[in-house]
Parts: C-alpha cells; structure tokens; sequence
C-alpha cells in the first residue's frame, strides 16, 4: 500500500489559488503575498481543467457515497444509539430516550462482560497463534520442490473458501457427543470410553470452538507466509550456507528478520478479523453452554438482536470497535512498515 | 486438514434414517439428501443467487472507476479514501448489521433482496477497489494518454481502454464478491425477519439450530453451498493467489 508515494504526487494545480495541497506548492518558489495571480491560468484552461476535476470526481463518488451509508453510518449511529434507550419499543413509538452513559453502566457492570471479555481474548489469541504457527509450518514445508505441491497447496485454501456457516455445521456434527467423527475415530482406538462432549461441555466448548477457527484460518496464513517465503532472495540462503547457516539457524537469521513484515501484517489482520467473528461460534454454539463459547461479538448480537435491547447492543458493539481500532492503529503501522523496508 | 470437507461430501450421500453410525466410505451412495436438500433449500440457493450476482454487479459498478480514480487521477483525498477503506475493515459486522437494522426497518429494506445486496456489496466494495487499484497501479500510464490523445473522452478511454486491460483483476474481484455474498451469514441473520427472503447460509444455520436428525439432507445442503467455492478452487485457481495475497498486502 503506497499511500505516502500517492500524496507526494504533484496534484496539477487546479485554476484555485490557495486550496491547493500544501506540498504541491513549493515554498520560497519567489511568490510573494499570497501568490495568487501569479501563476492563474488561462481562463478558458481553467474551467477544462476544474471540469477534469469533476470528472475524476464523478468516478469516486458512488464508492465515497457508499462507504459513507454503509460504514460511516453504522458507526454513527451505533454511537448515537448506544446512549439512547434503544428497544423495540422504539419502532412503534419513535421514542429513544437519551440515557447517557446507562447502557455502558449496564453492559461493563453485567456479570457477563467479564466472561465474554476473557472468552475473546482466549479465543483470538488461540486462534491466531494456532493457526499462525501450524500456518507458518506448512508454508516452510510447501517451499521444498514436490510433485503435487501446487495442487495440494490449493486444495487446502478449500477451508478458507467454504462459507463459515457450512464449516460450522461439518464441525457441529463432527464434534457431535454421540455420532460425531472425531469421538467415533477415538473410540475406535480406544482412546476413549464414552463421547467426550467436545460442544457441550462448559470446560471444552471453547477449546473445540479456537480448533475449529484455526482449521479456518491456516489456508489464510499458509498463503501469505509462502508468499512472503517465495520473495526472500535464494542468494541469501546461499550466502548463508557457506557461513555455516543451515536448518534453524539459517531460519533464524535469514527468515525470521526477513519474514518480520509480512508476519507483522498477517497477525495484526488476523486479531482484527477474529475479533469480530460470529458465524462461527453462533453456529457451533451459539455462545453456550452457559456463556462458556460467548464474546462481546456473539453478546452483542444477543442484546441486539435477540433481546432487542439495541442500546446496550450498541454500546458494546463499540466497545468492540475501540479495541479494535487499537490493532487498527498498530496494522497501520505494520503495513507502512512493511512498505517502507 | 481436508477431512471435514471429506466427511460433509461422504455425508451427504449417505442414507437417510436413524443410525447413528455413519459408515467412513460412501460405498452405497443414496441421493434422498440431495432430494430433501432441494425440496427444502432449493428456493433459499436461488434467492443467494440472486443476491450474490447482484452484489457483484454493484460492487464491480462501483469500484472499477473509484479504483481507477484512485490510480490515475491522483485526487485529492485519495489517501482519504484509501485511509477509509482500511479502516472500514475493522468494523465488525455485527455494529453495521445494528445500525442497518433500524435503518431498514425505517427504509422498508428488511427481507429484501436489494437490501441485502446493499449489505453484502459491504464486503465486497473495499475489497474489490484494492484489488482492482493494484492492477491499474501496474498499468501502463502511456496507453491510456495515447487513447486520450487521440481524442477519447475519460468514459470512453475507462470503457473501452482500461476496463478490457484490467479484466483479469474484474474477475478476481468478481469471484471474491461473489463469494462474501454468497458466504454472508450475519446480513441474512439479522436483516431478515421472515422466510420470505432467505439466502442458503440461514437456511443451514436453521437446520443445525433445531434439533437435527437427518445429516445427511444438512451435509447435501452444505455441499450444494460449497459448490461456488469449489468452482472457484477448480476453475480460478490463479485468481485465488492473486486475491488473496492482494486483499492482505497490497
């Protein structure tokens, strides 16, 4: 992303002295006052040049305008809402009555923030490392020259690709206590004796649930790790193999360091989409039992959508959206990191 | 890794009935899943259809000439735009879904196709102007000022110079649009209220909500929903690469 190379690309002045961008012009250029007239252009030129302008504009336009309705919006009016008394009440009468900081109040004081707090952590950080770390090994494993390597390395972006809602079923049932899979397997090498409540049980249903979204999230890791993998200079391995590094020692000194930037990227994007994620645990879970597989995303949803009390629905939502904004800060950083070196 | 999708495809065509034992092989393949899936979400894959060609028609429609302007013009407050898109990828749905809600309920775009194909371009929209902006970025500037030259307008130069070069970044683009909408879960659960309007994905999301007893119908419908993403594993595989690593780095 070369947003800054895109900025420092002298806009044509354009026939308005004085709303130009500021790097445009260059200071001390031998303009004195405020160096409007100077250099105006031809009338005639400037009203080509300022259509040009609309016309450019014009091209932008339906995209600002639906970013603006479909997220600057939301985020507007979560805001708005999440200080209102926001309840289904409100479609009848139209009446959403201001209550401060009372939706807050409730959402961070109710017993079940804290659970749901924990719950995100655990699952984004088991998530992402699970599926950053068996992602990363792949990635080094599909380096070597095999034959198939290609196919099989498309083959498994298959569970990137798979609407979440159909992974969640073919988990839900693989998981299942009684005529699930992965229970049937281990009972057949005596594993275990009776089904292990992999979904039902307060103490495994988020584990079974961090599983199933590190089985989602490797494809994405595996490919952006190789990708980045592929970039790094053989030469380098080369250079380093006459010095003696090979093995670990060569990951360590020559892939790690060069990796760091695309690493950076794919954790921070990995914690900011995990954060959010709600197909999954609503479709294995549905936030049970008892909490135990709940986040502020899926408790967000409940207040909404199930309680309809869409004021501390929103409150939470943007709970939600601060801590993310905080990775979002550090992925920006990462990324112009990663574009200046 | 690739033993889920096995087992969903070995599901499917298995007998119907009460056993509670699957065998490991399809050996005798039975179709009643498919029969049922088909009676009961047949309409449900229609209507994701529908809605998935028609957010990739506006996603397409919308981000190619933002994606170009972004580009070539070098607009003021491109960065502006761009700085919008990457933070748009950091709301979650579920505050977009809340405050679309009530809008909707107030617009009357509740269990509508247009408005979930509004919702779904959400996806699609950002995601499509990266990728199509990082191909045009790669595009010769000179071919587009000889066609501007030799007197084209900037529609005609977009239309017929620019919009042919970039095909291959419209059908990547196209195919993840596609996708997302199709995947969509969230729009569809919170967007529609009844079953006038319901894509695949609640459908499913249904099914395996009450109490199930019939898998097999359930894995055929997973199946059936996996059938985009399978073409598109098959017949685009290098589209794939390039819009993966595209929407992530680029």
């Amino acid at each position: 992303m070369s947003l800054s190379t895109d900025l420092s690309q002298a806009t044509p002045p354009n026939g308005k002295p004085g709303a130009g961008k500021a790097g445009v012009r260059k200071p001390g250029s031998g303009l004195a006052g405020d160096g409007s007239g100077a250099t105006a252009p031809a009338p005639r030129r400037r009203t080509r040049q300022s259509r040009e302008r609309l016309f450019q504009w014009l091209f932008l336009v339906p995209a600002v305008v639906y970013m603006a309705l479909f997220f600057g919006y939301p985020v507007v009016k979560n805001v708005v809402m999440s200080f209102q008394d926001y309840t289904t009440a409100t479609f009848f009468t139209g009446e959403a009555p201001w209550v401060g900081l009372a939706n807050y109040a409730k959402v961070l004081s109710s017993s079940l923030f804290s659970t749901s707090l924990l719950n995100t952590a655990l699952f984004t950080i088991g998530s992402i490392a699970g599926q950053f770390v068996i992602g990363l090994a792949l990635a080094i494993f599909f380096q070597r020259k095999f034959p198939l390597n290609g196919i099989l390395r498309s083959l498994l972006l298959l569970p990137w690709l798979l609407p979440l809602i159909v992974s969640s079923a073919v988990w839900r049932w693989i998981l299942d206590k009684d005529s699930g899979a992965l229970n049937r397997f281990l009972g057949d090498l005596h594993i275990v004796d009776t089904g292990v409540p992999w979904l039902t049980s307060t103490s495994l249903a988020l584990i079974a649930v961090v599983g199933v979204n590190i089985w989602i999230g490797i494809p994405f890791n595996l490919t952006i790790l190789y990708g980045g993998l592929q970039e790094i200079p053989d030469e380098l391995y080369e250079a380093g193999s006459l010095d003696g590094a090979t093995g670990w020692k060569a990951f360590r000194h020559i892939t790690s360091p060069m990796l760091r930037p695309v690493v950076s990227v794919v954790l921070v994007l990995g914690v900011v989409y995990t954060l959010k994620v709600l197909d999954i645990i609503l479709g294995l879970t549905n936030g049970g039992p008892a909490n135990s597989t709940q986040t502020i995303a899926t408790q967000s949803y409940a207040l909404s959508f199930q309680e309809f009390k869409f004021g501390e629905g929103a409150a939470l939502g943007n709970i939600l959206v601060i801590i993310s904004l905080v990775f979002a800060v550090l992925y920006l950083r990462a990324s112009r990191r990663a574009v200046d070196e | 890794m690739l033993f889920p999708v096995y087992w969903m495809v070995n599901a499917s065509l298995q007998p119907n009935g009460t056993t509670l034992e699957t065998s490991w092989l399809p050996l005798k393949p039975d179709f009643t899943g498919y029969a049922t899936a088909i009676r009961e979400q047949g309409g449900n894959l229609g209507t994701s259809l529908v809605i998935s060609l028609g957010s990739v028609a506006l996603s397409l429609a919308i981000a190619a000439p933002a994606a170009y302007a972004l580009a070539y013009f070098k607009v003021r407050g491109a960065g502006i735009v761009l700085f919008a898109i990457l933070i748009s990828q950091m709301i979650p749905g579920i505050v977009v879904a809340n405050a679309l809600y009530t809008a909707y309920n107030d617009l009357g775009l509740l269990n509508s196709i247009p408005g979930l194909i509004l919702a779904d371009s959400a996806h699609g929209i950002p995601f499509a102007i990266l990728i199509i902006r990082a191909f045009m970025n790669g595009m010769p500037a000179s071919v587009i000022e000889a066609a501007r030259v030799d007197g084209a307008g900037h529609l005609r130069a977009f239309w017929s110079i620019v919009l042919p070069l970039s095909r291959n970044s419209l059908i990547t683009a196209g195919l993840f649009t596609f996708l997302f909408a199709w995947s969509d879960f969230l729009f569809a659960l919170t967007l529609t209220t009844t079953e006038a309007v319901r894509p695949v994905t609640l459908g499913i999301f249904q099914y395996i909500g009450a109490y199930v007893n019939d898998w097999s119908s359930v894995m055929a419908t997973a199946v059936l929903a996996s059938i985009p993403a399978i073409i598109l594993l098959v017949a685009a595989q290098k589209y794939i690469a390039a819009g993966t690593a595209g929407g992530a780095v680029k």
